[in-house]
């Protein structure tokens, strides 16, 4: 496989200048110094819990935000120094599917409205007729009956609007989509209705995803590989068998056993974290995790790790992660 | 064991006459003394609503109307004016919710705010309640508990609001805790420490808990037992251990099979077709019916009663019954 898009070093601080109140400097390093790379037709996910920075970094891969430092590779240019015409043709291939199916959508505009108005701005289509034909093919494609092309955002359901949200993503047939969160507003069982069709697509089209999500069950469905992210790094990244079955890195490992799932007899070996994410204007010293971790010894408080590869393609990002670990569970 | 809090055949409508809308449709089920009864089920399924029916907040000046009998230790609370309530309410049934903002009061400090409902429901001495109050928030894992007493709920992260909320639910010792959504808002590892602490504080004081969530991966954490409700309707009541491993309704199958887990990849995920209902506007026959995989012509004609499928298995759909020769509950009255 070859890569599609690549970050280096991409990193971004919020804020930063003085209040006028408090007199404090409040920056956030929302995002830092993040390298990785997503393949053709690809799914990679990226997982943390909330205020780690996930949608942040997905934000900055298809530049919806400037990076404060850092570059992205896509298609052969670094897309974070392109000038705003080009990036504007760019726009085409890189695309976001929302969390919120129903913030997401203009309310006051029809389906056929909200779906063709990227078909227009890049004159994909030409002609309201044709785009009214390409609606209706995107419309079948996402399961929806293309009658449906002239209702209200309203007059659905929350699945359904993800369905819109979809169709709007794929209008112009992009490489790269990321996708934010977008099952967790769904009830269970429309989750698996979208995620199928979201793997459907995919096996259609060849696109990549970035599949940014806090559930690690939703994930080990769809990713090929896994990013985990903790206050703006990432702390291990691997192929789904091996962030599943020999994780490294303690964060990971606390995360995978902390979501429950519905089985009888499972909750012997849980970890259970002490404490929230620190702060993430004070960040601490050394490794960000160790104020939480288990096995934390005094080289985490003073030295921060590096990303360093533990498998063939398995990295993690911490002192003890071990070269050759044994599966576990 | 006997039951502590017991509903049959509860139902609340919306609106009156022909427009009434059946929200919650002849639920029935009981939760026994210290036990943990979970209550799953999907955006709309009537399961918010029937806790709000057994703490009667029900907004019955708003066209509301709640019928049936909701019996806690043997007392009918629909047949208790109105003015007693109160006194049941946060005393005997304590309730937390999924949103800790928006629950707390944001210009009260947490120790007035747990000290108020102490003093509510008999604790006039000040000394004892300020003692309480720090037992109480020691009891939940609030590190310097006598330090921030004075602290306001934004000086608080979401998971300490949500013990803070369970501090002073459990103040006034429930005998019955309603938890509904209360870790939803969480993140999964301080999901999994309030997980932890409703388990320890069922082992420590013998509090009933009546766990209401859509994920049944939290549900298997905790109950005993569980009860399925779809479209306003019980369809599935069992013990969880039945339910996870023999589930009689095919909603709850579908429910189980749509979740990824562990050692079970699949090309595809399960699922289950179609949307969810709004409680009460399926009118005849199985609400479900739309969606099912094995309905068949009566499922459009006649709702299902409860099958027995097991000693505590209970479901309702024909077609599960016919297969395992379940036969028909005439006592749930």
């Amino acid at each position: 496989m070859s890569g599609l898009i690549r970050a280096e070093g991409l990193g971004k601080t919020f804020g930063g200048t003085t209040g006028w109140l408090s007199g404090k400097s409040d920056s956030v390093r929302a995002v830092d110094g993040v390298s990785l790379e997503v393949a053709r037709g690809e799914t990679l996910a990226l997982v943390g819990e909330s205020g780690c920075g996930k949608s942040t970094l997905g934000r900055l891969l298809l530049r919806l935000i400037d990076p404060t430092e850092g570059s992205v590779w896509f298609e052969g240019r670094d897309i974070a120094s392109l000038g705003a015409s080009e990036m504007r043709r760019m726009r085409q291939r890189l695309q976001i599917i929302f969390q919120d199916p129903f913030g997401s959508l203009s309310p006051r505009r029809t389906i056929n409205q909200i779906i063709s108005e990227p078909l227009e701005v890049f004159n994909v289509v030409k002609g309201r007729k044709a785009r009214r034909e390409r609606v209706a093919e995107l419309l079948t494609k996402v399961g929806l009956p293309p009658g449906y092309m002239d209702r209200l955002p309203r007059q659905f359901s929350g699945g359904q609007r993800q369905r819109i949200g979809i169709a709007r993503a794929i209008a112009l047939n992009p490489a790269f989509i990321v996708a934010d969160e977008p099952v967790s507003a769904l009830d269970v069982s429309i989750q698996a209705q979208i995620i199928n069709l979201m793997q459907d697509l995919q096996r259609d089209a060849g696109f990549s995803y970035l599949f940014i999500s806090h559930d690690l069950a939703v994930v080990r469905h769809i990713a090929d590989r896994v990013a985990v992210m903790y206050l703006g790094r990432i702390v291990e990244i691997g192929s789904k068998r091996q962030i599943y079955s020999v994780p490294q890195h303690p964060y990971t490992q606390a995360l995978l056993s902390a979501a429950p799932e519905p089985e009888v007899d499972t909750v012997s070996s849980r970890i259970i974290l002490e404490g929230d994410v620190p702060n993430p204007s004070a960040l601490p010293t050394g490794c960000t995790f160790h104020t939480r971790c288990p096995i934390a010894q005094e080289v985490c408080r003073v030295k921060r790790p590096s990303l360093d590869e533990v498998a063939p393609n398995q990295f993690a990002a911490c002192h003890f992660a071990k070269p050759n670990p044994i599966p576990i569970g | 064991m006997s039951a502590l809090l017991s509903l049959r055949s509860v139902s609340v409508n919306f609106g009156r006459g022909e427009k009434a809308l059946r929200v919650v449709d002849g639920v029935s089920f009981d939760i026994d003394v210290g036990g943990t009864l979970g209550l799953v089920g999907e955006s709309g399924s009537g399961k918010s609503v029937t806790s709000l029916a057994v703490l009667r907040l029900i907004p019955e000046r708003l066209g509301w109307s709640t019928r049936g009998r909701i019996e806690f230790e043997g007392q009918n609370l629909l047949d208790l004016p109105a003015d007693k309530m109160p006194e049941i309410r946060g005393r005997d049934i304590a309730m937390i919710f999924q949103e800790p903002m928006s629950s707390l009061n944001p210009v009260m400090t947490i120790g007035s705010q747990i000290s108020e409902a102490l003093f509510l429901h008999g604790w006039p001495n000040r000394a004892k309640r300020h003692a309480r109050v720090v037992e109480m928030l020691r009891l939940v894992g609030i590190p310097d508990p006598e330090g921030r007493l004075g602290a306001y709920p934004h000086q608080f992260s979401g998971g300490m609001r949500q013990r803070v909320m369970i501090a002073m639910a459990l103040a006034c010792s429930p005998k019955l805790l309603i938890a509904d959504e209360a870790t939803t808002a969480l993140d999964v590892t301080i999901q999994a420490q309030v997980l932890e602490l409703m388990k320890k504080i069922r082992s420590d004081t013998g509090t009933a808990i009546l766990m209401i969530s859509h994920d049944l991966g939290v549900i298997a954490d905790i109950c005993d037992r569980v009860v399925v409700m779809y479209s306003g309707r019980v369809v599935e009541v069992a013990d969880i251990r039945s339910l996870l491993q023999r589930p009689a309704h095919p909603y709850t199958r579908g429910l189980l099979e749509s979740v990824p887990r562990k050692g079970q990849e699949r090309e595809r995920l399960y699922q289950v077709p179609g949307s969810v209902p709004m409680a009460g506007s399926v009118r005849q026959g199985c609400p479900f019916r739309a969606r099912c995989s094995v309905a068949v012509d009566k499922c459009a004609v006649k709702m299902p009663p409860m099958f027995r499928f097991a000693e505590d298995q209970r479901a309702a759909c024909w077609v599960s019954a016919e297969q395992s020769n379940a036969p028909v509950i005439e006592d749930l009255k």
